[in-house]
């Protein structure tokens, strides 16, 4: 039985409990869905003022790109993958054009990128960078893609254009944030905490880029102010996800799960719902089944839509929580053909090993080794599976 | 530099996050299991606020007191956006019920729904358009259940018809359909019809020094009637194939326009005897070929899948031949017995051919000036 029957099966069974009855709720009153977490949430209201505007003339590009962008930045805050859909909507009249204008192009290449279309998003980027090769975002969306494929020379290289487009911070915290997984972590890290530091007036979306990737760089150089830099850093923001669970991996990690509980409150995110199961599961609480189960069935979910972007998730799940090897292996190769960021690498490495087929790894030793990669825990990995093709 | 900056972080958070609760879908369950085809439908609120607007205090919270409100809406709405066609033809669907369930993205509106479709067609199609305009990631997930076990399928924009053949159409039964269709056809074709009576009528007398008279024996009637109708049917036959083959394609206008023209003048020549009898059957072969393209439109309708095209094309052609011939055989010993009476001769044939005419003329102007004044 491969993985995909396995979630099959069991978010049927959950599924089909859940299916069969459907009810007619008890009061009038009864709230039935939360369209948002805050209530009065002024933004949510502006951003469906502009949409209204926008269906009277809906070719109007300028505000299309505005409320698309809008969708897109919702998607991520929200943690909401339905505003890229409504975001692709919006851009309707020229989604399909070969040569779409730039600031669609741009967007265009950020939904597909959050498709998991990396090919599709660097094609895209590239029309963008000819036709307004002065655009910054171009640039750092650029140098992102090319990190998650794991070609961080091409990534260093489109961090080139912002010297000259953009502030000193959103140039060097791209540089950084590449060279950091490219063999030159120390001096990145130094650098960027310079530069960081230098640059007090740069907006606070350009400062939580810095400091997170200070914040990442410093775990893998396994800094002992890693963990008093994370705290700092969610303190500052706590809302966000991508913060939160990675320092939750950077907790279990450390064999310290208790102290992850608080930042694992909102689950509605799948990627901290992971972060819960595995949580609840390393100290064994009672609630971790319901938990593992509703990961479960969103992982069956995203299945039965045909979506295939979620692999890696699926594998750290198979792997560490249903304890399938076999099945993490498999997922974590498919995964591993489409993006090469350090926590692919870590989930095939960690599968090959616990599946003992050691030599399912082999292309992430070759990455390893090309890409430089200094992160003691992929280290440790790494001779492992050498060990074992011995 | 900030509006580059709204993006910058997201774009990076994004590509690491991976995955965040699902994307939007819908869960279409469509039951052919007992008599009669029964579904339901699971729709999620966020989706539907989204679209046609639930929240009506705009407090960011739905309550069963507003989607109740938003019923007669939010079931027309739904309902638009489903076509299933059960053999070819659309099913009438009708909401049963109005229910709440929770899914693992939040809550569903939950709309049961049945049809006067049959549980046993072979062929269903379903034609799925719900949110693709405002949100092309959604998808529609359909379970579909028979008595022979379940079959899934994904609706998205570029994939949103899909037709499932669910029992193997017995080759004979198919071949039987389609002749019922060219029975009814005929039947149905009340030009046809005319035009046919209109050849048929003389066809128990002669003409002689300018008069009619009766035919001597059935004999010379029947092979009359025979030569016509075999003209008429060999030449519908093939335009019929034509056009269903995609070779010649007339405009159904021009077609159907010809078509009353033929009716008038095969009418005329009863009156005022232009054509001679023994050259009636090229009358009937001549106009026969556009009548077949007339028949090709009522095929075209019945949506043929080009593997069974030879199959139903003779069916149908079949069909149209017993129809046929069922009014021949009620016409003619009919025809035959009054045709020595001076009602036949004046009545009949003189008045029905002129009402035949005029009737025919008027379709022809309608049909030419498109507009309507006749009921049929």
């Amino acid at each position: 039985m491969n993985a995909k029957t396995w979630f099959f099966g069991l978010a049927f069974m959950l599924a089909s409990s859940a299916l069969a009855t459907p009810f007619t709720p008890k009061s009038d009153g009864q709230i039935l869905e939360r369209l948002r977490a805050n209530v009065n949430d002024i933004a949510a209201r502006e951003l469906r003022d502009l949409r209204a505007q926008l269906q009277q003339n809906p070719n109007n590009l300028s505000l299309a790109v505005l409320v698309a962008r809008k969708y897109i930045e919702r998607a991520r805050v929200d943690s909401d993958p339905r505003y890229n859909g409504r975001a692709q909507a919006v851009l309707e009249p020229w989604w399909k054009l070969e040569k779409p204008p730039e600031a669609v192009l741009v967007l265009r290449a950020t939904l597909k990128q959050n498709a998991h279309d990396f090919k599709g998003a660097l094609l895209d980027l590239d029309l963008a960078a000819k036709l307004e090769p002065r655009d910054p975002q171009i640039w750092v969306t650029r140098s992102v893609v090319q990190t998650v494929l794991g070609n961080l020379t091409e990534a260093k290289r489109s961090c080139l254009p912002l010297f000259q487009t953009s502030s000193e911070l959103v140039a060097v915290t791209c540089v950084a944030n590449a060279a950091s997984l490219n063999g030159q972590a120390a001096k990145a890290f130094q650098t960027l905490e310079q530069v960081l530091r230098d640059n007090p007036q740069a907006s606070e979306s350009e400062k939580s880029w810095a400091t997170g990737t200070l914040v990442e760089t410093a775990a893998r150089l396994q800094r002992t102010d890693s963990d008093t830099r994370f705290q700092a850093a969610l303190q500052k923001d706590p809302s966000d996800i991508y913060l939160r669970a990675a320092y939750v991996d950077f907790l279990l990690e450390k064999n310290q799960a208790a102290r992850a509980s608080a930042f694992l409150q909102n689950t509605k995110a799948d990627a901290l719902l992971l972060r819960r199961v595995l949580v609840e599961k390393a100290l064994q609480l009672k609630t971790y089944r319901l938990f593992r189960d509703q990961m479960a069935s969103r992982i069956a979910a995203n299945h039965a839509r045909g979506d295939t972007v979620h692999r890696r998730e699926e594998a750290i799940f198979a792997l560490h929580v249903l304890e399938k090897p076999t099945q993490a292996l498999t997922l974590s190769k498919a995964n591993w053909l489409v993006q090469h960021e350090s926590l692919d690498a870590k989930i095939l490495l960690e599968s090959a090993i616990a599946s003992r087929q050691f030599e399912a790894a082999k292309p992430v030793l070759e990455w390893f080794n090309t890409t430089k990669l200094e992160d003691a825990r992929i280290a440790k990995l790494v001779s492992q599976v050498k060990a074992g093709l011995k | 530099m900030k509006r580059a900056f709204l993006l910058l972080v997201s774009v990076l958070v994004c590509s690491s996050l991976v995955f965040a609760h699902k994307a939007s879908d819908s869960y279409l369950n469509i039951n052919l299991k007992n008599l009669s085809l029964t579904g339901r439908w699971d729709v999620a609120l966020r989706d539907l606020d989204y679209a046609i607007g639930l929240d009506d205090n705009d407090d960011g919270a739905i309550t069963w007191r507003e989607l109740k409100t938003h019923r007669v809406a939010v079931e027309s709405y739904l309902l638009s956006k489903l076509e299933l066609r059960s053999e070819n033809r659309a099913c009438k669907l009708e909401a049963s019920g109005y229910l709440v369930d929770n899914h693992t993205d939040g809550a569903y509106v939950v709309l049961p729904f049945f049809s006067d479709c049959s549980s046993n067609p072979s062929t269903l199609k379903v034609n799925y358009n719900l949110f693709f305009d405002v949100d092309p990631l959604h998808r529609g997930l359909l379970n579909l259940e028979t008595v022979r076990g379940t079959q899934t399928a994904i609706f998205s924009p570029e994939n949103n018809a899909l037709s499932f053949q669910l029992r193997e159409q017995n080759a004979i039964s198919q071949f039987l359909e389609f002749v019922k269709e060219g029975v009814l056809h005929i039947w149905g074709g009340i030009d046809h019809i005319l035009f046919l009576l209109a050849l048929l009528l003389p066809s128990v007398l002669r003409r002689e020094n300018g008069r009619w008279m009766p035919v001597g024996n059935f004999r010379n009637a029947l092979s009359s009637v025979l030569k016509i109708v075999t003209a008429f049917t060999l030449a519908h036959s093939i335009t019929l194939s034509l056009a269903a083959l995609e070779v010649v394609n007339l405009p159904s206008r021009l077609v159907e326009s010809t078509i009353a023209a033929s009716v008038v003048l095969a009418a005329l020549n009863n009156v005022f005897p232009v054509v001679q009898e023994r050259r009636r059957w090229l009358v009937a072969f001549g106009f026969g070929l556009i009548h077949g393209f007339g028949f090709a439109s009522v095929l075209s309708d019945l949506e043929l899948t080009r593997a069974t095209l030879l199959r139903s094309l003779i069916g149908f052609n079949v069909g149209v031949e017993l129809g046929q011939l069922s009014i021949v055989m009620v016409f003619l010993p009919l025809a035959f017995s009054l045709r020595s009476s001076s009602f036949y001769n004046r009545f009949t044939l003189a008045v029905g051919s002129l009402a035949v005419a005029a009737i025919a003329g008027i379709w022809m102007a309608e049909r030419i000036f498109d507009f309507k004044v006749l009921p049929i």
